[in-house]
């Protein structure tokens, strides 16, 4: 094998031991078998150190959810894993609670993020297509304003932007949480923008020359082909909704238009909280994020990587 | 050649095929720049410049409230003192444990995706739901985390988040509790750096920490300035935890030690209805961050290496 041949095989290629392809006359008095084990052992043992750092805490949260009211829930020592107690009836009482609803939260959050969704795949596609695909006088500086627009320091436009939605009378309605989005996102607009640019253009000249307007091109050739960068755009989206804290807490007075993460800050502001109920929420707020995580990580991963090589 | 110019612009005024379907492809961009960032954007200064109130129309005040808030407002004082502990705090402490996972995580061992899916898992969970997870945790009389360390024989753990001393340092370990957020970034950063030269140190004698030194750091300079900004941006926007730690009280923390600039402008637009107060106090912030950001890439431009040059 060449060396290069090995090198791609290795694309980690940092500090690795071992992993570094050297002559191996070299390598051998150097590297001792002993020595790879020892390395070995070093870092699955960090690494577990690490993953019961963030498990510990979740097999807490689950445990505690699963236990009764009568039950105590804060043991000594602290118990990490459910043993005792299945008390399935938690989730329930935190979904049908009569003063907080989860359910009701859960679907409103749902519908908040079907809105948002709907919104920044079509209108994202949209304005990429434009700036992937027209010609038109002052693209680039147009496509140079969306750039600075991430720019844009959030807070200075939080006051302005709530008085405006104010006096217009979207104050606790759901329109200031979705209709901002049809006017896109700078870093979702360049995102698209790139991957459209890598579709080849005889296919949108093959259909013109069938007749196609932009319309066509746009929903028959580009969008289906673009589907990998819309899934990232979903995926973010999801999260983002699902996630939001500070735009719901800001618009929604009535109780029965919250989102889960607004429901679940004024719950644990309360006095004399029922904490298995408050983990059973909790993991209620925790669970779809961690679905969507495990069914679309390579969208998710791949979007923040590309995020970071771009920056 | 004036009169030339002229005569090209009036025969370009007319809307040419593509720039009609432009139009309307960017129609909702456009109506979102000017409505949702422009009109905000100068909207937002006037109202700095008013005593603008929630419940009443401001009168215009010049620059009082900005005279105020740099004069008179202990608050603010502390606010800024807060947020520039946090970051000179947290900064080196995050940038340097999302390197480390991330170097460990790029070993090439069997097993390391399993490592880095779990890692992960807490940057996709709502910044809400993780708080709540961690004022349980970190409860001083009964929370999992003192009772281990009463276990391992501190006999008197911190009251981490009811101590002023101890609130920000609690508030840091939800967020090396996300460390993995960054550790991806870094990680797509380090499998980026291509192997041959760490083929060509190996070949010159070069050990691991020469290696590390003067390959792995060099290269990882636009990961390093990537992250760096990030960390800094996020600092000034620290909330929700804020939020959920104080519990709907109106003190940021204990003794107000966790009074963040952006929690302080939250307070003071919404819970005390001081918007002009609240606008120039985000114009103040924008400028603290624009100050930190510019002397972050001042710093940078000493330490920058080309990487696309050797690579």
């Amino acid at each position: 094998m060449t060396r290069e041949a090995v090198a791609r095989r290795e694309p980690g290629g940092s500090v690795q031991p071992g992993g570094v392809v050297r002559p191996a006359a070299v390598d051998r008095p150097l590297r001792p078998r002993t020595g790879r084990i020892v390395h070995a052992a070093i870092v699955y043992g960090l690494l577990l150190v690490l993953t019961a750092f963030i498990l510990l805490p979740i097999g807490w949260m689950v445990t505690a959810a699963l236990k009764p009211d009568t039950a105590i829930i804060f043991t000594f020592p602290p118990e990490f894993v459910p043993t005792e107690f299945f008390h399935w009836q938690t989730f329930a009482d935190a979904l049908f609670d009569e003063d907080e609803p989860y359910l009701r939260y859960v679907a409103n959050t749902t519908f908040l993020i079907l809105v948002n969704m709907t919104f920044a795949v079509v209108s994202n596609s949209l304005i990429a297509y434009a700036f992937a695909r027209l010609r038109f006088r002052g693209r680039d500086r147009l496509f140079a304003v969306v750039i600075a627009t991430m720019l844009l320091p959030a807070p200075v436009l939080l006051i302005p932007q709530f008085l405006l939605f104010f006096q217009i009378g979207w104050y606790n309605t759901y329109l200031p949480l979705t209709i901002p989005t049809l006017a896109g996102n700078a870093f979702f607009i360049f995102l698209l923008r790139q991957y459209m640019r890598t579709i080849p253009r005889e296919l949108d000249e093959a259909a013109r020359m069938d007749g196609a307007g932009h319309w066509t091109i746009y929903r028959r050739i580009i969008l289906p082909l673009t589907a990998p960068a819309l899934t990232v755009v979903a995926v973010f989206t999801f999260l983002g909704v699902w996630n939001d804290f500070f735009g719901p807490l800001l618009y929604l007075s009535d109780g029965d238009l919250y989102t889960v993460p607004v429901a679940l800050a004024t719950q644990v502001s309360r006095v004399g909280t029922e904490w298995n109920k408050l983990m059973a929420a909790n993991l209620i707020a925790v669970v779809p994020p961690l679905v969507l995580y495990f069914v679309a990580q390579k969208q998710l991963i791949g979007g923040i990587a590309s995020v970071g090589l771009k920056g | 050649m004036a009169g030339t110019v002229t005569g090209a612009r009036r025969r370009r005024l007319g809307l040419r095929g593509d720039e009609r379907a432009a139009l309307l492809f960017l129609l909702p961009w456009l109506v979102g720049l000017v409505a949702f960032l422009l009109v905000p954007l100068v909207w937002g200064i006037w109202i700095s410049l008013t005593d603008e109130q929630i419940v009443k129309v401001g009168e215009f005040v010049g620059l009082g409230n900005y005279q105020e808030i740099l004069t008179d407002d202990p608050l603010f004082q502390q606010a800024l003192g807060v947020t520039l502990r946090w970051i000179v705090l947290t900064t080196p402490l995050f940038m340097v444990t999302g390197l480390a996972l991330a170097l460990l995580l790029n070993q090439r061992l069997p097993g390391m995706f399993v490592f880095r899916t779990i890692l992960f898992v807490p940057s996709v969970l709502s910044g809400v739901a993780v708080a709540v997870l961690w004022i349980v945790l970190l409860n001083g009389d009964l929370g999992a985390v003192n009772q281990l360390l009463r276990v391992v024989g501190v006999a008197d753990p911190p009251n981490w988040l009811r101590d002023p001393g101890w609130a920000m340092p609690a508030v840091a370990v939800m967020g090396l509790w996300g460390i993995g957020g960054s550790a991806i970034i870094w990680l797509a950063g380090l499998q980026n750096i291509p192997p041959h030269l760490y083929e060509a140190a190996a070949i010159d004698g070069a050990g691991e920490w020469a290696k590390f030194r003067n390959i792995t750091i060099p290269m990882l300079s636009a990961t390093m300035f990537f992250v760096l900004i990030n960390l800094l941006v996020d600092a000034l926007l620290v909330f929700a935890p804020i939020f959920i730690v104080s519990g709907g009280t109106q003190t940021g923390g204990p003794a107000n030690s966790l009074l963040f600039l952006m929690y302080y402008i939250y307070r003071k637009a919404l819970v005390e209805g001081d918007l002009g107060y609240a606008a120039a106090l985000a114009w103040i912030l924008t400028v603290v961050g624009a100050t930190i950001v510019w002397l972050a890439f001042r710093f940078e431009r000493r330490v920058y290496y080309q990487a696309g040059a050797e690579g």
